[in-house]
């Protein structure tokens, strides 16, 4: 039996359809999950898609993390369930407090589409583990509130940490503080990033790399071990 | 203020009514006094004035498009045909695509963002409405010029609404136009095409049949914005006591959109539709006359119940309303609460607001009261049609005699390599990528191709790798030196397009945008221009599937260039096979494909050198277009090409400059004997390509053109970091780089 991840798709989520692709080419059960329930289906972790659950509309994030399905996330995370966010799931992460910081509109108040050069800083959190420490990989970047921001302190301890899991590289899209593309919390389970590694499993589709497959093969390796 | 019931119509026939300000002629509006054998109600007049404008009836356009269906070609792949929402055709394995392009200029300008975010709504709402899944967004542009301080205002609205609306549907924008011009200054032309896909036997029809079947209306509520949007509206007109006039331009929610198309797309899977219509133009008007005249004829609404945003709304303003995201639908009552359950579930509000009647006549009420009572095809398909006047304008001869040949040309290499620089990094033939990358183009996962390769791409079987592939093109500096070949040459750039990308085109879909038909030189313009389109869609076997027709696009007596804007869907069997315009690979051999004339009419060149537009456009020669098409077809598919590039505005060195820019590869150019170096760059010739050939490849590449008929000739390798055009002049991709890349970011951003 392979193991099963939950994709959750909140009204207005827009990559549920790509990320459960991006799971089954891992070789992974994708599961979708729907925001109205509260039961996650025992899968063994859960990735919150990108998109504008809710329209985006109070604050990206904002209104997802009170739905019924963030309650068990929620405690489930902090039990140690792995548990990835894309770009709005990054959003609805750091807004449920899983991790720390948030997001702001883009410096150039434009959305910006394109392929981002990133650096694997972290390679041992449960969706890093088949990168290498320092890897440079490139993914599709595409969004209008991705400036990660914190204040100073939470900054130097996520460095400290080693909690700073992807950079920019080749120019910052958006006026992320410290170049920062993702971050993890400290047990490592829970990773959220603004890129979108599910846009980059195939060859010819996308950017044509396969630079994000390692999360999704990442986590089955380390569930399938488990 | 007393109901106009239908009663109180009959018994009042000498009461003034508005027609004139709700944009009706006399005679139009004498005309429904006779079709009812008494006066209109004051909702009878709001429905007849919207669905009679020249938006929807395509009262001056309709005797030319006539063509489309006259002249269509024998083509087995099509499903549906000119007049439901869009056409449906087949592209094998039980698939179906739709697609279509249409307008949203005026209210672009008036209000940018808004404007061009309901332009992308209106036209998913049209795919969806087919029954498919909408799977790509492409949006042709056309702008004043770039320097001017409007288009600084109009533009990144525009390119801010398409993003801020599209990137919320989750649907991947693949390509497009930017395209600058003076003409367009006081207007500019939005079009958007959507492209979508379904099974067979997932197929969906806006009819109304089945006494006794609900009509459900669902989606947004309605409200008081885009009144009489697709008319002309003083909203005084019904209660003089109301303060100000309604907004005439919508505002979208595409969150609302996204929860519409995925509630929808359930609804289709469970089968509980028997005809459905989406909300546009003329809204509710539009949408119950449709459906009733396409089905049995009878239909009977109760307006009250419809929900509002507005409390205060008069039943006129809300037939008439144009609120975005709403759809209705024609449901068996046994399936009712499953599709209401459907809606609950995607937070969708839904209503039954009526039912399919077996009489003939469409019956609203308003609290029980009767206020229309009409034939419904008499609002919906009966509409006015005219024989407008049209001429061959006076100046038309002494524009096609003011030849571009005449122009002055470089007188050396330096010149020459200063032109070539000057032309790339022009507003026109700049990359335009600061504008596409505010557009998501790769959610969904299954873009093979987008903005800027030839077409877009997208994959629509996983297992299989089937893939469609859709390009847009129009030259309006083309149709304006002569609208019959401007309008063919708009379709032969993009049935190259496509066929470039290694997809087989299959049809066509276009947005026809005119000055005013009131001016018969406007009217002759646009007269040759669906005839050359007719024409040239029945030799290269491609119908017109549907499409749009905008009018008035003039501010007073100055008309736009006529704009044919016209987009090819084709179809490719695997996506694996596509070919992209990068020169990636060192050492490939790069040949050029057709014959180079002296044609500088109308192009790039002309207007960017020397500000010149006169002359003709480039010779049509639709069978060398097919011979072209196939030999770039073949070639994709039995991996003879490494890379295509089509060759239309601006000629072999724009295309040159693309392809190596997209690889980050140089290429070394010799030019043939007998050739004009500056001829070579710089001819708009049609029926041409750039393509890169593995040597290992050339023999049997030359072969089968050779074999075919195809002129190919070798101009070059893929060579190091510049472009070098032997014996003339050498210029490093990095400056290249600049002058294309930096243009558009310092005009706009």
């Amino acid at each position: 039996m392979t193991s099963r991840i939950g994709v959750i798709t909140f009204p207005g989520t827009l990559d549920d359809r790509d990320t459960q692709r991006a799971v089954r080419v891992a070789g992974a059960e994708a599961v979708p999950l729907w925001h109205r329930d509260k039961d996650l289906k025992q899968v063994d972790a859960v990735v919150l898609p990108g998109g504008f659950s809710y329209g985006d509309y109070l604050r990206a994030g904002a209104i997802s993390r009170f739905s019924p399905v963030m309650e068990t996330v929620i405690e489930q995370a902090k039990a140690g369930m792995p548990v990835l966010g894309i770009c709005n799931g990054f959003q609805v992460l750091t807004e449920s407090h899983l991790l720390p910081g948030g997001m702001l509109r883009n410096n150039h108040l434009h959305f910006i589409c394109r392929d981002q050069k990133l650096r694997v800083e972290n390679a041992d959190t449960a969706w890093t583990t088949d990168y290498t420490a320092g890897q440079e990989i490139s993914v599709p970047l595409k969004n209008i509130d991705g400036r990660y921001v914190a204040d100073e302190r939470t900054l130097d301890m996520l460095e400290a940490e080693g909690r700073v899991a992807f950079r920019y590289l080749d120019g910052n899209p958006n006026g992320s503080l410290r170049d920062i593309a993702g971050i993890t919390n400290e047990a490592g389970n829970v990773v959220g990033l603004m890129p979108h590694p599910e846009h980059a499993v195939e060859p010819l589709i996308g950017t044509g790399r396969t630079d994000g497959l390692g999360f999704f093969t990442s986590i089955l390796k380390k569930l399938v071990n488990a | 203020m007393t109901l106009d019931t239908v009663k109180h119509a009959s018994e009042t026939p000498g009461v003034e009514q508005p027609w004139a300000e709700l944009g009706l002629k006399k005679d139009e509006y004498e005309r429904i006094r006779e079709i009812l054998g008494r006066r209109p109600t004051g909702a009878e007049l709001a429905m007849y004035s919207v669905m009679w404008s020249e938006h929807c009836s395509y009262k001056s356009s309709k005797v030319h498009l006539k063509q489309f269906g006259e002249k269509a070609p024998e083509n087995d792949a099509m499903l549906v045909g000119i007049g439901e929402n869009a056409g449906v055709v087949d592209v094998g394995q039980g698939y179906a695509v739709t697609f279509k392009v249409e307008s949203h200029n005026h209210p672009s300008y008036i209000e940018p963002y808004q404007g061009a975010a309901t332009g992308v709504g209106g036209i998913v709402r049209d795919i969806l409405a087919m029954g498919a899944r909408p799977v790509a967004v492409m949006d042709p542009l056309r702008f004043g010029a770039a320097d001017h301080p409007d288009t600084k205002r109009v533009l990144p609205g525009v390119v801010a609404g398409i993003g801020g609306y599209g990137n919320c549907l989750g649907l991947p924008n693949i390509g497009g136009e930017v395209v600058f011009d003076p003409c367009y200054q006081g207007n500019p032309l939005v079009n958007a095409l959507c492209v979508g896909v379904m099974k067979h036997e997932d197929i969906h029809l806006a009819k109304a049949s089945g006494a006794g079947n609900k009509v459900i209306l669902y989606g947004a509520r309605t409200g008081g914005d885009g009144i009489g949007g697709v008319s002309v509206l003083a909203s005084e007109t019904f209660d003089d006591s109301k303060p100000a006039k309604r907004p005439a331009v919508q505002v979208g929610d595409p969150f609302q959109e996204k929860l519409l198309i995925e509630c929808t797309l359930e609804i289709f899977k469970e089968k509980l539709v028997t005809g459905i219509q989406d909300l546009g133009g003329a809204g509710l008007s539009c949408a119950t006359s449709e459906l009733a005249s396409a089905g049995s004829g009878g239909m009977r609404v109760e307006l009250d119940t419809v929900p509002l945003r507005d409390s205060s709304l008069s039943p006129e303003e809300i037939l008439m309303s144009e609120s975005q995201e709403r759809m209705c639908a024609i449901v068996e009552p046994g399936n009712v609460e499953r599709f209401l359950e459907i809606c609950e579930k995607w937070d969708v509000i839904a209503t039954v607001i009526g039912e399919v009647t077996d009489g003939s006549q469409l019956e609203i009420f308003w609290h029980g009261e009767q206020i229309v009572d009409v034939p419904p095809r008499s609002v919906a398909h009966e509409g006015p049609t005219y024989h407008r006047p049209y001429e061959r304008p006076a100046w038309q001869d002494a524009l096609q005699a003011d030849d571009a040949g005449e122009l002055a040309r470089p007188a050396d290499a330096a010149e020459l390599r200063a032109q070539v620089l000057k032309l790339v990094g022009s507003p026109n033939q700049a990359s335009k990528a600061w504008i596409t990358d505010q557009y998501d183009r790769f959610v969904q996962g299954n873009t093979v191709l987008a903005q800027p390769e030839d077409s877009g791409m997208v994959r629509i079987d996983e297992d299989s790798n089937l893939g469609v592939a859709v390009a847009t093109d129009g030259n309006g500096r083309y149709a304006k030196l002569d609208p019959y070949a401007g309008a063919q040459l708009a379709l032969a750039e993009a049935y190259r397009n496509v066929a470039a990308s290694g997809a087989k085109p299959l049809a066509v879909s276009d947005c026809l945008n005119f000055g005013s038909p009131e001016d018969p030189a406007v009217m002759w313009q646009f007269a040759e221009a669906t005839r050359g389109l007719a024409d040239a869609c029945q030799i290269l076997g491609t119908p017109v599937t549907g499409g749009n027709v905008s009018l008035y696009n003039q501010t007073g007596e100055v008309a736009i260039h006529p704009t044919p804007v016209v987009a090819v869907l084709g179809v490719i069997d695997d996506v694996n096979r596509r070919t992209p315009i990068a020169f990636s690979e060192e050492g490939q051999l790069l040949y050029l494909l057709g014959d180079t004339r002296a044609e500088l009419g109308g192009s790039a060149w002309s207007q960017v050198v020397h500000d010149h537009l006169g002359g003709l456009p480039p010779q049509v020669d639709l069978a060398r277009e097919q011979l072209l098409a196939e030999v770039l077809i073949s070639a994709s598919r039995d991996g003879m090409i490494d890379a295509a590039h089509d060759l239309s505005d601006g000629g072999l060195i724009q295309a040159l400059v693309e392809s190596c820019l997209r690889g980050g590869k140089g290429a070394r150019l010799v030019v043939p004997d007998g050739q004009d170096p500056f001829v070579l760059l710089f001819s708009e010739s049609a029926g041409r390509a750039v393509v890169a050939v593995p040597r290992s490849e050339e023999l049997r590449f030359t072969d089968m053109c050779g074999a075919r008929g195809l002129p190919a000739t070798r101009i070059g390798v893929v060579d190091g970091a510049e472009i070098d055009v032997q014996g003339q002049f050498s210029i490093p991709l990095s400056e290249l780089k600049q002058a294309h890349e930096s243009t558009i970011p310092g005009l706009i951003a």
